[in-house]
Parts: C-alpha cells; structure tokens; sequence
C-alpha cells in the first residue's frame, strides 16, 4: 500500500536529496567522488527527478564511501552544472534553526546566481565535507565568515570570472555578474553563462583566502527574509523526517533499557517472548537489549513482555540534598578560567561584601518526537539514516559500534525532532545499527518517551557562589565567581561511543573524569562557557580580554562526576552562568540603589554588549530607578520588569532582554506580560530566520525558568513523560515579544540561536524582585519557590 | 487477528491485523502517511493527531478496532502542497514552524477547532490549545497563523 501521495514526494526534499534519490544512489554505489568526476548536470538531475534513469546513464560505478572531501578543494562545496543550476554542499545541517536557507542565500549571493538555482545539500558522509557538528551557534560564524562555504563560492565567482574574461576576449574587471550570467560591462550583449564556462566540469581548485567577498551595501539575497522551502511539505505532511524512513524489507526494533541507573543484566529469558507474533529476534550484547519484530506494535508488545533478570542500581544521590551534595563531591576537576591574584585582598578592603548563592537543575532536550533512525547493516557495510548533528562523527562511532571499517558506514543526515543539543539523536543510532546487524536487516528504531527522556544526555545542573566588593560609591572593585556542576560522557565525537548510553550498554566507555586540585593558573584567556562574568576585566598575561571593568577578578569551576549522562542542551552553561551573574548584577545594583541598566552600562568596557542593553533598554521603555519599586500591597498582582544580557561565549553574539512581568501574591504563579530583545550577530543573513530564532529562544527559556526540572529517586529518573517533565504548552499566556535587530555588516558573522535563551530566567528572576522584593535564586521559579521568596522578605 | 476498515481521506483500506494496533502505526508503517507523528506514545503532546469524524483525537492510543470503518482525516487529507488548507496556508505565510516535527498535531487540533469555531477570540485559541506542544516554542507565530487561519475560514 503506497500513499497517494508519493509521487509528490521530491517537492519535500528540495534542500537535499529525497530518500528515493538517496537509495538509488546507494544501489548505484555512487559516492561523492564520482559525483565530482561526472558532471554537476547529473547531480541537479536528482532534486528534479528522474534519478533512476539519470544514473543508469552515466554507467559510473566506484563501490565504497571516499573520506571527507577536503576542505580546501572548491570542488568539496560547489558544482555547477551546465544549466547554470548551483549545488552547494555544506556540513552543517537543518535541524529546524533555518541555517539552511540562510546557507543558500549565501551561496546565491556570492556566487550571484538566481536563489531558484541553488539546491544544498547537507551532512551525508558520501557526499558533504566533514564540518564537524551542527552545534554550540558555531553555523553562523563558520560558513559566513572568510572561509568554507562562503569562501568557496566567492572562489567559484572569481574563478567564473577570470573564465569569462578568456573566453570573451575582455579583462576581468570590465566583467560583471548576474544571475549567472558574464557579461562586458560596456556591452551587455557579450556574455556567457556560467554553464558554458564550467558546465560539468570540475574547478580542480583550492579555495582562495584573498577572494573577494561582496560587501553586504551591494547584498540582494542576503540579509533579506526568505522563506522557508520545506514549510509547504512540513504542513501538508509530506516532508521526510527521519522518523518517514522507510527502505524495502525493514523491520522495527524496540530497545530494553535497564530499570535503574547503574543496573546490568544477568539473564534473558528469551522463551519470555517465544511464539509472540512477528518477532525476528531477541538481540543481547553486553548490556545493550533489543527485540526485533516485523511490525512496530509487536516490537513493542516484545519488548514490554521479554523478561530480563537485572543487578540492582547503583544508587542515586537524594534529590532534595543534591545541591549540596555536588558541591562536597569529591575528586574535582578544578579550572581558573581568571585569577587576578587579588581577590581576596580587595574584598577584605571593600566597604561592603555581597554573597549569593543559585541553583540550576538537570534540564533536558526533551524534543517532542522520540529519537529514531534507520539502519542497514549488511556483511562489512552499513547506511544509516541519522537526526545526528555530526554525521562525520558518527561514521566513526558506528563503526566502532559495529566493529566495521569507517569507509565502509555511511551516514546519512535526515532531519530529526528539534534537539536543541544532543538528545537522543545519536544513541538512538547506534541501537538501530546494532539491531540491523543483529538480523542482517534493515531496522527502524523509534525510542519510548521514557527512554528518550531517562536516559539522554542532560544539560548540567549547577551550584554558583558569586561574592562582589563594593567601593564606597557602590562600584564593584571585585568579583569572585565559583561554579560546581556534574559530568558524565559528552557528545561521541570521532571515537567514544561511550559517552551516550547505548555505546556504555555495548561495553564502550565515556570520556574519564580527570581529577585536577588545584587548578593551574590560566595562561589563555578563555571565556569558558561565559563562567567568566560580563563584568570582569578578563586579565590574563597582561591583555584585557574580558567585556567590564572589573580587575580584581577570579572565575572558578569545579566539574565532579555526575551520575546521569550529561551533554550540550542549548547555550550549555552559558545559560546557567548567565543566570547567575545577571541575577547577581541585579543583587548588586539593588544593595547600592542604582537603576539596573545604569549600573550595568558602568561595569561594562565592550561597546556592542552595552549597546544592546540600550537597545533593549529604549525599546522597552525603561523606567531609569532601582529595584525594587515600593510595593503597593503584599497581596494580589505585583507587576516589575527586570534586565539581563550577556556577550556569549564572550564574543559569539550579544544579546539584551527586559522582561515584564506579573506576580500573583498569593499563588506564587508568574506571568511574563511583555519581553524586548535585542540582539547583536554580526551581519544579520535572514532577518526573519533570526527572530524566529529569537522567539523560540525566549519562550524556550521561559518554559526552562519557570517549569523545568529533571527529577529521580534513589534508583532512576522519574521525569520521564510531559507529566513529570513539564513544559509550556502551546496554549500558555504568551508574552509580546519584541526583537530589536542591531545590524552590523562591518564585523564577523556570530552566533544567533542561544543569545536570547541565554538571558530569560536572569530578566524574569529580576523582573519578580523589581515586582516584589522577593529574590529567586533557584530555577525553575516554581509557583512553591516564589511563595517561599516572597515569605523571605516578610 | 480481525478484520478492520479504514476509510482514510477518503480511501478504504481493509486489514487483518491485531485489533489492539495503535491506529498510528497502520498509519505510519502500513499506509506510509507521514503527517501523523510518534511523540510520546501516552497521548500527552498531540503530535499524532488525526481526525475522526471532524473530532480530533490522539491516533497512538487508539486501537483500531475502535475507528474500525470510521472516516479519518490525516494532515494529508486537509490540503496538498498545490492547495492548501487555510490553515496550512496560514502557517505557510507566517512561517510558523522551526523543525516542524509538531507541526501535525498543532494544525489538526486548530483544524477540529476553527471548523466549530472560526471566529475564536485569542483567549480560546489558547484554551483549545492547551493540550498540544511545541518544543522549539513557535507559539508565537503558530497561534497568530491559527487566528489568520479562523479568519480565512469564517468569510
């Protein structure tokens, strides 16, 4: 039975190749290698069907996957076909953030081609240069900025140009191009299309680093909104996400989690599921259970029925304690990210001393379809259909995973549930691929809800001690940061499948936690996941790398060991230090009676973070006073509006918010009325694209603030559905939420997706102080926790 | 095993399968539908929501015996890429989506909905929203398509 809508199907996969594409190529052993040998023509031809004969055609066949094209070759980003028709190949991937669409903007701009004429394509280890992971806001900077995707097409553009100007009998610079076209300056009736000149044919050329980019003044792709092409196929569900998989033969396979942390098995009564309808295989390695069954609801019926004998946990620490507990644990591994040596000196001087201490819990992707891939594993070779952000990555773990050569596994990138970081994405790829070698079968693997969220890799909790000196005149003359937060595994990387579950259930290890007391003194300056505080001077070996004034300075981080997996969820420590020093900053403006913009603007020394706290500042009509206003009644609504930014990672993005925000008295309940934020990425790609990013980010952030909190007892997680993990839902009290986009075209590309998250739950938390006195020092501010604040101040 | 009818989008399907079956999964596998989404299996985040009888309802905790010849419309059914329904129009002009994995459950609960209520206030949309997530959090853009949507069906 076909859907009756599949032969509509290729609209969908208009950024890449469509899945029938894809598995034509794989039965033609085409790998990207011989892309490039044949013609660019041919590999236009896929996006607009008629693959199968396309490929018979051409009779090429090169059996194998080729390393990553390198870096360096043009021909690793750019071909174009003798139509004219671009396609771009990049490493960094759509996982619903709109980086592809910007990608093509790019590319059509610098290459001056129609939009129309570009089809990207992206993360498949047969056909895209290794770019690492889709990751950490690093998208922006890597592919905008002078080097891979747009310094090859500015390469492609000079290149064309010098071609033409052989060709027509004319010097360069007397040449312009348009839409892809060469033509004299003086004449425009001598030209020739870009087809004509290369048409088919490789480059053969290394990137140039001194290639022209175009100035933003002369964009007219770039820097505009464009829409998005896989909106139409999204909302007419025809778009193929990884979970749409579907290869000839496949069959579904459930995993077997353990029940409790720490948990091994010690027998499986496979007879458990003897004679249960459909079921192909029982599937133990180590620790790592499966069942396979032709039909999904009888994997799952398997997988719930097969008994499995398992050693008690390991035990948890208490959760109610589990603050305080990490910040006794021991080994530490210690970093100074600063140390001006003095710190102790000059608080001992100042006229007055602030302390305060925050808490942020375990928070989790928690993406809303469960992780799923497809792999088929046959003899020595594998495919794999991935949501990975690194596909690279993952050839390499895979094949360790399956004891196989990594030229022999290809990856292959279709977009998953939004992930916001590492979710599931990977393990949930190595159970497909371990199930399919089981039964020499291709093999879909959609997770559970609860072992999507029991098991992934959270983003970390965290203990903050902030301590300032303050002068006389309420300046701060010192700032002493100390951080402790748990870690276990990481992202996979090349080679530690490890550090997610499934590889530690095959018998991989993560990463080791290196003990390291004391620390050594730093001898770099590194911003360190903003556990440096905007405020600091950021002095090490004599520069000031930091964005304030502050010079007496010391940020210290202690990492301990942490019984749940823990990874990158998005602005990955940034937001939790944010969270700190902003709430602090705030703490610190309030104890001298200064407004909470003035007083950050005076400990600031970077004008771009300073000026979006203007930005938002005015925008939102700030009212210049301290926090708190005098409050009217301790009972019913209290209103206040509360400031915070931060230049992330110190100088990928800077971003400000003031967020108003109602107070109910009497239930504890938040309620963010209105939310101003302005934001500073370097030359803006896609205007829309980035308020899009703005937006979620903000309500994202606010679901993170006021809502959500990984919890376990003595033996497991127990925030394993929407139940025991709550989040904004779609029918909230949404805030007005206004973005204010400062443009600047002169300096770098930045990072756009984690500034806003960045500075929610510190403008919230202040805001609720301005409204009522009452300091909130934990996340999530839950209606209980605010109740208990607002008894503090009596 | 039983014998079960469903009449999706028009179109009869006979089966013999487990009566017990989430009609997701007949959905997903059997007709290869792809609007239909698994999100959570427990009928908590709407992501596999379809329609039965103009109703909408959560298709990975309904068994199919119990839709057994009923008619089914899945996100497929509303509207193609060549004519859209209103509502996907709505969110296709709005740029209402980021991953788009929640987009089935969004769009078929506003569907069930704006059809007994087009002219809903802000206030509505949201309370008839309230059980539906996104996690990329495109509330904004979402709920104001939603409204232009209602807008759209009501003249």
């Amino acid at each position: 039975m076909r859907s009756p809508m599949r032969n509509k199907r290729e609209v969908a996969g208009k950024p890449t190749l469509s899945l029938d594409a894809q598995a034509a190529l794989e039965r033609a052993g085409f790998s990207r290698r011989s892309f490039l040998k044949s013609t660019g023509a041919l590999i236009v031809t896929f996006s607009i069907g008629g693959m199968l004969e396309t490929v018979k055609a051409q009779g090429a066949f090169e059996g194998g996957v080729a390393g990553s094209p390198p870096l360096n070759e043009l021909d690793s980003w750019i071909a174009i076909a003798g139509d004219g028709k671009v396609t771009a190949y990049t490493g960094k991937c759509e996982l619903g953030q709109g980086i592809t669409i910007a990608q093509a903007q790019l590319v059509a701009e610098e290459l001056s081609v129609p939009f129309s004429y570009v089809n990207l394509i992206y993360c498949d280890t047969a056909m895209t240069p290794d770019q690492g992971v889709t990751s950490g806001s690093q998208s922006h900077p890597t592919n905008f900025n002078h080097g891979n995707l747009a310094q090859a097409a500015a390469t492609a553009r000079e290149t064309l140009l010098q071609l033409a100007s052989k060709s027509l009998g004319i010097p360069a610079d007397q040449l312009a191009a348009e839409d892809g076209v060469i033509s004299a300056k003086s004449d425009p009736s001598m030209k020739v299309t870009y087809g004509q000149l290369v048409g088919g044919k490789k480059f053969d050329l290394k990137l140039d680093p001194n290639a022209n980019r175009k100035s933003p003044s002369e964009w007219t792709v770039l820097g505009k909104p464009a829409p998005r092409p896989d909106l139409p196929a999204l909302v007419t569900g025809q778009f193929e996400f990884v979970h749409n998989v579907r290869v000839p033969g496949m069959l579904h396979g459930m995993v077997v989690r353990p029940p409790a942390v720490g948990a091994t098995v010690v027998s499986v009564d496979e007879s458990s599921v003897a004679g249960l309808p459909g079921v192909v295989k029982v599937v133990v390695k180590k620790n790592f259970i499966g069942v396979v069954a032709e039909k999904r609801w009888q994997a799952i019926q398997a997988a719930n029925k097969l008994k499995v004998t398992w050693t008690p946990g390991a035990g948890l620490p208490s959760h109610a304690d589990f603050y305080d507990f990490m910040r006794n644990q021991k080994p530490t591994r210690d970093t100074l990210l600063v140390n001006s040596n003095d710190v102790d000196q000059k608080l001992g001087e100042a006229a007055t001393v602030v302390k305060a201490t925050y808490h942020h819990p375990y928070q989790m992707h928690g993406s809303i379809g469960s992780s799923c891939a497809v792999a088929d594993v046959q003899g020595d070779k594998a495919t794999i259909w991935s949501p990975t952000q690194g596909v690279w990555h993952q050839r390499g773990t895979s094949a360790m995973i399956l004891g196989l050569k990594p030229e022999n596994v290809r990856i292959i990138f279709r977009r998953g549930s939004g992930c916001y970081g590492i979710n599931g994405a990977d393990t949930v790829t190595y159970d497909a691929a371990l199930l399919s070698q089981a039964v020499g079968k291709p093999v879909r693997v959609q997770l559970t809800r609860k072992d999507e969220m029991a098991w992934e890799n959270y983003g970390f909790a965290f203990v903050m001690d902030e301590r300032a000196g303050l002068d006389a005149q309420g300046n701060i003359v010192a700032w002493d940061h100390e951080s402790w937060s748990p870690v276990l595994g990481n992202r996979p990387g090349y080679g530690t499948p490890g550090n997610v579950i499934t590889g530690l259930l095959a018998g991989f290890q993560p990463e080791p936690f290196r003990p390291r007391t004391p620390a050594p003194e730093p001898t770099a300056y590194t911003n360190n996941s903003n556990g440096v505080p905007s405020y600091m001077a950021g002095q090490v070996g004599g520069a000031l790398k930091g964005t304030g004034t502050v010079k007496s300075e010391r940020a210290l981080m202690h990492n301990v060991a942490s019984s749940f997996w823990t990874g990158p969820l998005r602005s990955p420590a940034r937001l939790q230090n944010t969270f700190a020093h902003e709430s602090f900053m705030d703490e610190l403006a309030a104890r001298v009676k200064a407004d909470p913009v003035e007083y950050r603007l005076r400990h600031l020394s970077h004008s771009r973070l300073s000026d979006v706290v203007k930005a938002a500042a005015k925008t939102a009509n700030w009212d210049p006073r301290p926090s708190p206003k005098p409050l009217k009644s301790k009972t019913g609504v209290a209103t206040g509006r509360g400031v915070a930014c931060v230049a992330y990672e110190g100088d990928n993005g800077f971003s400000a918010m003031v967020a108003e925000v109602e107070v109910n008295q009497d239930t504890g309940n938040i309620s963010v009325k209105r939310v101003v934020l302005a934001n500073d990425s370097g030359p803006i790609s896609n205007p829309d694209g980035l308020r899009n990013q703005i937006e979620g980010g903000t309500l994202q952030g606010m679901s993170r603030a006021l809502m959500e909190e990984v919890t376990w007892d003595d033996q497991k997680v127990t925030s394993n559905d929407w139940r025991t993990y709550r989040t904004l839902p779609l029918g909230f009290d949404i805030p007005k939420v206004e973005a204010v986009l400062l443009n600047r075209p002169d300096v770098a590309a930045c990072g756009a997706g984690e500034t806003a998250i960045t500075v929610v739950a510190a403008a919230i938390g202040n805001a609720i102080f301005d409204a009522t006195g009452a300091r909130i020092r934990q996340v999530p501010f839950t209606p209980e926790r605010v109740k208990a604040a607002l008894n503090e101040v009596g | 095993m039983s014998a079960i009818t469903l009449k999706v989008n028009g179109q009869t399907h006979k089966f013999d399968m487990d009566p017990t079956t989430p009609l997701l999964y007949v959905l997903a596998d059997d007709l290869e539908l792809r609007g239909a989404k698994f999100g959570c299996g427990l009928g908590q985040c709407g992501a596999c929501t379809v329609l039965v009888k103009g109703r909408a309802i959560r298709s990975c905790i309904t068994p199919i015996e119990t839709v057994d010849g009923a008619e089914i419309t899945t996100l497929e059914g509303l509207g193609t890429i060549e004519k859209p329904h209103p509502i996907q129009k709505a969110f296709i002009d709005e740029g209402a989506a980021q991953c788009g994995f929640c987009l089935n459950g969004i769009i078929m609960t506003a569907k069930a909905f704006l059809d007994k209520k087009p002219k809903a206030s802000e206030e509505e949309i949201q309370q008839a929203m309230s059980g539906v997530l996104c996690r990329c959090f495109t509330h904004v853009r979402m709920l104001r398509a939603i409204k232009k949507a209602g807008q759209e069906m009501a003249r």
